[in-house]
């Protein structure tokens, strides 16, 4: 335990020191201002942006968008997974598939996106979920393959129906990997709608750190950077810790 | 007689990969059909439009840009990645204070970071060559550290008994035990290398493949957008295979 904090407590004290060192590096001017800002200014301007509201639309924009690419995520890949894992030789066909289809750069496909769906969120949906949906499918086959035999022959035994199988059984057991999977269509979320926004389009956070890149406002830029960073950052250790107690409570059940 | 169920499986699978084509052709075909000519070509069109513009030398430049950046990337986040990774195996506390930052990293939408890079870089292959570097060189580093890490501490025990050097530890031991792992660290840090210099062009280049299939969209010229994006889907996935080829000789001489 005490080598924990030890790890801790070196790790927190790295990134101080490398924002302390960012700071002096800005302030003495060895960066220059055109480039970066100091860490200290950037939150002085995220914070005053944050208080006059100008970025709020920005913001329900990005959240809405993830939001709903999340939750088709979550729901196709979830029936994706339970239908390919009930057909194995539809699993195994998929295995080509599913091997080269992370290597490929999904982006390149966003402007074919915008060109079929037009210049709106529906092409930033499509993107947020082209990584999020093989996910959850592969975290949830995944989770239905690590159930132990022995309990779903007890379930027969007890003759327990179908949907009482699934709740009592077959659910808690894969649970900490359907949550992996809800981790990662998170994280590929943000990461596709963000870089879709980036490239093109009408607003959202992405659009506005391109807006202010090209309007040469390094400020608002970096204000939003850290937000976008941060927010993501924060949302994952969230997400991260909350997987860590699923896993050691289902390794306590084990 | 191991070799006619191994010889009949590859066959399973060769056929799959076909279904699989055919399949995507089909639904490109379909898509093609729903939305028309204004959005995306179909397949005979964007092939012929490729073979048509890969006997121009300017899209050969625009080749010859992406894969320049990539191959720079790529080499850079390969030597870091294994040696970052190297040492935060071997040193376990560094490792431990490392690891969930480069985690939180990898998960982190680094396109925000772009602009960044291009105010220290410029436009140019500098800033692209940057930001794939970032985008490849975490996993490439986090393989390589929980590769160090699994090693099963007796190898190591066995080096140190046998008074092997620093150097004759990492070459005869250490090396020869993370490299499968390496090479999957290898086909993800690829691909995602290839997406950071795609998305720099995309954004901001006036070159590459990436810059062209943007460009062609503003110019609305279709065939182009679609004939370049499937050759970057070809390029992505010959360069997958190959490096699943290496993965799976490396893993089957292992065992």
């Amino acid at each position: 335990m005490t080598r924990q904090r030890a790890v801790t407590l070196t790790r927190l004290a790295w990134l101080l020191g490398a924002i302390a060192v960012l700071e002096a590096l800005c302030r003495s001017g060895m960066i220059s201002p055109l480039s970066l800002i100091p860490p200290s200014e950037m939150a002085v301007a995220l914070g005053g942006m944050l208080w006059s509201g100008e970025m709020t639309a920005d913001m329900i924009q990005t959240f809405s968008t993830v939001a709903i690419a999340l939750t088709l995520s979550i729901v196709i890949g979830l029936v994706l997974g339970v239908a390919v894992h009930a057909l194995p030789r539809l699993s195994r066909g998929l295995d080509p598939l599913l091997a080269s289809y992370y290597s490929i750069p999904t982006f390149v496909f966003y402007p074919l996106f915008v060109a079929i769906f037009g210049l709106n969120t529906i092409p930033l949906i499509v993107l947020g979920m082209a990584f999020g949906v093989p996910a959850m499918m592969m975290s949830t086959m995944n989770g239905l393959d690590r159930i132990p035999r022995v309990l779903l022959r007890t379930a027969k035994a007890h003759h327990l129906g179908r949907i009482r199988t699934v709740a009592l059984i077959v659910l808690p057991c894969a649970v900490p990997y359907l949550f992996t999977g809800v981790k990662l269509a998170l994280a590929y979320a943000f990461i596709g709608i963000i870089a879709g926004e980036f490239i093109l389009a009408s607003g959202g956070l992405g659009h506005a750190i391109a807006y202010a890149y090209d309007g040469f406002d390094s400020r608002t830029m970096y204000a939003l950077m850290l937000f976008v960073l941060g927010l993501v950052t924060a949302l994952n250790m969230t997400l991260h810790a909350w997987e860590g107690r699923l896993m050691r409570r289902r390794i306590g059940h084990d | 007689m191991i070799e006619a169920p191994e010889h009949h499986a590859r066959r399973g699978s060769a056929l799959d990969a076909m279904v699989t084509v055919v399949v995507l052709l089909a639904l490109w075909q379909g898509v093609y059909g729903y939305v028309g000519d204004a959005a995306i070509a179909p397949p005979l069109t964007a092939v012929q439009h490729l073979a048509a513009m890969l006997a121009t030398a300017s899209f050969w430049d625009h080749i010859m840009a992406t894969l320049t950046a990539f191959a720079g990337a790529l080499a850079l986040a390969a030597v870091l990645g294994t040696l970052l990774g190297l040492v935060f195996g071997i040193r376990r506390f560094a490792g431990d204070v490392a690891e969930p930052v480069l985690a939180g990293l990898y998960s982190v939408p680094k396109v925000t970071l772009y602009p960044m890079i291009l105010l220290m870089f410029g436009l140019g292959m500098g800033a692209k060559v940057a930001f794939g570097l970032i985008h490849g060189v975490i996993p490439i580093t986090l393989f390589t550290l929980s590769a160090v890490k699994a090693i099963n501490p007796v190898l190591l025990r066995t080096a140190r008994a046998l008074r092997l050097s620093q150097f004759e530890t990492i070459r005869t031991v250490l090396a020869p035990a993370v490299l499968p792992e390496m090479v999957t660290g290898l086909r993800v840090g690829f691909s995602l290398t290839l997406l950071g210099v795609l998305i720099g062009e995309m954004f901001a280049s006036q070159k590459g493949l990436g810059f062209l299939i943007v460009n062609g969209l503003s110019l609305h010229n279709v065939k182009q957008t679609t004939a370049v994006i499937l050759m970057v889907v070809l390029l992505a996935i010959a360069a997958n295979g190959s490096l699943l080829w290496l993965d799976r000789r490396l893993v089957h001489r292992g065992e």
